[in-house]
């Protein structure tokens, strides 16, 4: 694996120090990047030079640095989670960059997501839509043999490939109306998908639609950007199933 | 005499669960309703004690760093989950696990805890299946399972390869119920920064609100401490970059006598490190071990010529590989345990066989399987793997093997518990990888994420009322009273402190220094040498550190340097712990290889006659040595033998 450096990249960073703070791009020049260093880790080095000049760093969130954990976030040149598919910025990494380069990086912006410092978003929205219907209302203990219902392939797949979002926001962020319908629709898909969570589903959809609606996101108006966005190729195919669930309900009150 | 006492259960050991169980007292509901307990971490043990606690009525306030309970680093566990459930046929059973899990971690845990988690291990697939986990199916519609290493049987359960993160969606989901039923208070991105005692009992914690920079008091009658490993201390390891030590650390501090933290899990397959610039290394699952084959050149000439670039893995024919698992461990082959298998690459490697251009990589090649079973078949069993190796490296592991090196995953050593899980605190609990008592010397894969959930969903909703059932008439925790008003002036003090010295060195490059000091004498081999001189090295750093640390940013404002200023001060002193254990434990057992300790081929050799014991070491104060108390193991079922998996 031959190394090649990037001499000479320019960051072009929001900077914002608090949520009422007003924000705006600084640049900053990173230099001999080795192609093979992750995005995050151009990031880290260019804090280390801040740092070491007096200024304060940019305040980003990331943790897992695989993939899976959702922390990360950051519009890289106009693209949720960068020019890449199929990942998260902590996978994307400087290969995808050439030399001379400006990188734009932005936070999600979402008026549902405020920023709380610099590229650092709040994504409670998420949490609270999840606490309004993402669940099967079992309590520890007492439930039967997990080989009591037995579950066709196709549908435990089809769970999976649902259930395999990582609550980034991107979908949200990359939507022209801001709109988090891929989110919802990958819990109320997941469930739809098993017997375990039939008896609440048209409980389910309605409050997780109910409570989307009331923290300011936006509608859906089918463009598939969320899925082309989302790190984990979340088909839109599952807001079709959404749609239905929502309105089986519905028709149902 | 010890001062520790294990209580483990009287009886047999396939009965002292229900007799414990029977014997211990239970808090009636309207009295759960008084009660608060405080639950630290967010991972399968946390999140699944927070959300039982809640639905049994207690009142529970959960914290974590990060900004969703969902992203704790249980999330990026990949294979699967162990559980005795004997679905396959193949001769499992609870006594099976638990053999297993005993003799996995070569005889270091303790019997009765592990037989504990073996029983209950069944009872999680059943609540996991229950909460909507989608695990994977057979055609007939059931479940599933395939094999990890170190046993002989297909028990593990999994959704492909993101087993951790659908068990901690699923343990996120009953969370999340019970706060939007009110029953948790959720704090996120909160960090635990001091334990409170009020006459030597857990009543809260200290924590700093990581948005505002506020500092905060939180009451209530019990503690529960499920914050993970301290594999960061190496700074490079498969950990989140978040991961740390410190609500262990603070509790250490104030009396938790720490166990086994020599005790660390080396995973043998990892993506190699890369330049100097790499923050982190990256799991590739052992699930690969399946189906995946391990191998390096037969000959040096052929190995430095792939370290060159001259030539590339497929242009060595199979009759030039040297498949060395399978060469040296015939019975188990590419599944020996995790501690085996990184000793042996590293044996490889050290030779002169590394494959890489810094000689520092094996193979594993999935050419046989894609072959025997087809690439569709692979693709659905390990895709995300391969996406996620693919995007790394650049390379395609469906054309060329993967290239892997064993790297720091996990930590078996922690906080001390009792068979309740209460450390020598009385009212603060330790549950997870944050104890230290199922997994001994070396924990076989997959069985993580049994523990966390065992210990979470079907052990401390029970053992906890045992302890709360005498503190019931005690009254909502006052937050004013002076211990807490101390503990928050303490630290507050600790983080002005690290703020003041306005040195010129940011944390991280500590942090690096530390974890290499960690590499080199307190890795995969030890001696008394490197030991002694990595204490020396440590306490070194540790002046320096507070001499020349530059934390930038403000004390009341988001400031991730001042975080992490405050997890690399507890680093510092808990590596220096680490490598005190490893230099008293002169045996080598499971992931604690002691060169003094070798069988002539090359084998750990345990000592069972002076080492049969658990380390628990008690603090004295930063400049003073630790107290060591020695619990001695009893095994009155497993008759200790050396662990062989040829």
């Amino acid at each position: 694996m031959a190394d090649i450096i990037l001499k000479k990249i320019y960051v072009k960073v929001w900077r914002q120090n608090s949520p009422k703070a007003k924000g705006k791009f600084e640049t900053y020049t990173v230099e001999n990047v080795s192609q093979g260093t992750s995005f995050l880790e151009m990031i880290d080095i260019l804090n280390d030079q801040l740092i070491m000049g007096g200024k304060d760093p940019i305040a980003f969130d990331h943790d897992c640095r695989e993939g899976i954990c959702g922390m990360c976030s950051l519009y890289v040149n106009g693209h949720a989670h960068g020019p890449d598919t199929m990942v998260t910025t902590c996978q994307l990494h400087m290969r995808r960059f050439t030399d001379g380069q400006t990188i734009t990086v932005e936070p999600w912006r979402v008026g549902a997501f405020p920023v709380i410092k610099d590229v650092m978003v709040d994504r409670t929205a998420f949490e609270k839509i999840q606490q309004a219907g993402g669940f099967v209302s079992v309590n520890t203990g007492g439930v039967p043999d997990g080989n009591t219902i037995p579950i066709f392939q196709d549908d435990a797949e089809e769970a999976m490939d649902a259930a395999a979002c990582i609550g980034c926001g991107a979908c949200a962020a990359t939507c022209k109306n801001s709109s988090a319908m891929l989110f919802v629709a990958a819990k109320v898909s997941q469930f739809a998908k098993l017997p375990q969570g039939q008896v609440e589903a048209k409980r389910r959809a309605k409050a997780m639609v109910a409570k989307m609606d009331e923290l300011g996101f936006g509608g859906c108006t089918n463009t598939g950007a969320c899925e082309l966005a989302c790190p984990k190729s979340i088909s839109i195919a599952h807001i079709a199933r959404l749609n239905r669930e929502y309105l089986v309900a519905k028709l149902a009150d | 005499m010890s001062i520790l006492n294990s209580k483990i259960p009287e009886g047999p050991i396939a009965q002292k669960w229900s007799n414990h169980k029977a014997k211990i007292k239970v808090v009636s509901p309207n009295n759960k309703r008084k009660l608060e307990i405080i639950v630290i971490g967010t991972g399968l043990a946390g999140a699944s004690a927070a959300a039982s606690l809640s639905e049994l009525g207690y009142n529970v306030k959960v914290f974590c760093y990060q900004d969703s309970p969902r992203r704790a680093h249980s999330i990026a566990a990949q294979g699967g989950i162990n559980a005795a459930k004997n679905y396959q046929n193949d001769n499992d059973s609870v006594y099976r696990l638990f053999y297993d899990t005993v003799k996995g971690g070569d005889y270091r845990s303790r019997e009765a805890n592990v037989h504990r988690l073996a029983e209950v291990s069944p009872n999680i697939i059943d609540q996991c299946v229950a909460q909507g986990v989608p695990f994977a199916r057979e055609y007939g519609g059931l479940l599933s399972n395939r094999s990890f290493g170190g046993v002989l049987v297909s028990r593990t359960f999994y959704a492909r390869g993101q087993t951790g993160q659908q068990l901690l969606l699923g343990a996120y989901s009953a969370l999340n119920r019970q706060i939007a039923e009110g029953g948790v208070k959720m704090y996120t991105r909160h960090e635990m920064i001091d334990l409170v005692t009020i006459d030597g009992k857990a009543r809260g914690i200290i924590a700093r609100d990581m948005v505002t920079g506020e500092v905060k008091r939180f009451g209530a009658h019990a503690v529960v401490i499920a914050s993970g490993g301290y594999g960061n201390v190496f700074f490079l390891s498969t950990n989140a970059m978040g991961c740390n030590c410190s609500a262990s650390w603070v509790c250490y501090k104030k009396g938790a006598f720490f166990a086994n933290p020599c005790f660390v899990q080396i995973h043998p397959t990892c993506i190699p490190v890369h330049g100097s610039q790499q923050s982190k290394l990256t799991l590739m699952s052992e699930s690969l071990r399946n189906d995946g084959r391990v191998w390096t050149p037969k000959t040096k000439e052929d190995a430095e010529k792939l370290r060159k670039g001259i030539i590339g893995p497929n242009d060595i024919k199979d009759e030039d590989r040297d498949f060395y698992l399978e060469r040296r461990y015939p019975s188990y082959g590419n599944l020996v345990p995790r501690d085996v298998a990184s000793r042996a690459a590293k044996e490889r490697c050290d030779a002169g066989f590394g494959v890489n251009s810094e000689g520092k990589a094996v193979f594993l090649d999935f050419k046989y399987s894609i072959e025997r079973l087809g690439r569709h078949t692979i693709e659905k069993r390990y895709g995300n793997l391969f996406q996620m190796y693919e995007k790394i490296t650049d390379h395609d592991p469906y054309t060329e093997p993967m290239q892997i090196y064993p790297a720091i995953h996990y930590t078996m050593g922690g906080t001390w518990v009792d068979y309740n899980l209460m450390t020598t605190i009385p009212g603060l609990y330790a549950l997870g990888e944050a104890n230290f008592s199922d997994h001994g010397a070396n924990r076989l894969g997959a069985s993580a994420l049994m523990q966390g959930l065992a210990d979470g969903y079907f052990v401390l909703p029970y053992t906890i009322g045992d302890y709360l059932a005498d503190e019931i008439m005690v009254p909502k925790i006052d937050t004013n009273r002076p211990e807490f008003v101390e503990a928050e002036k303490a630290a507050v003090g600790r983080l002005e402190n690290l703020f003041n010295i306005k040195g010129k060195t940011p944390v991280d490059h500590f942090h690096k220094k530390l974890g290499q000091i960690m590499w080199d004498n307190v890795g995969m081999a030890r001696n008394a040498e490197g030991l002694t001189k990595a204490i020396k090295e440590i306490q070194e750093l540790r002046v320096e550190f507070y001499k020349d640390l530059l934390v930038p940013g403000e004390l009341k404002n988001v400031n991730p340097e001042l975080e992490k200023a405050g997890r690399v001060a507890d680093f510092i002193e808990l590596g220096e712990l680490l490598a005190r254990d490893a230099l008293n434990r002169n045996e080598s057992c499971g992931g604690h290889f002691r060169e003094e300790s070798a069988t002539d081929e090359g084998e750990a050799k345990r000592d069972d006659v002076n080492f049969a014991y658990v380390a628990a070491w008690e603090f004295k104060g930063v400049d003073k040595e630790p107290v060591l108390h020695k619990e001695d193991l009893v095994f009155e079922t497993i008759h200790l033998t050396q662990r062989s998996y040829k």
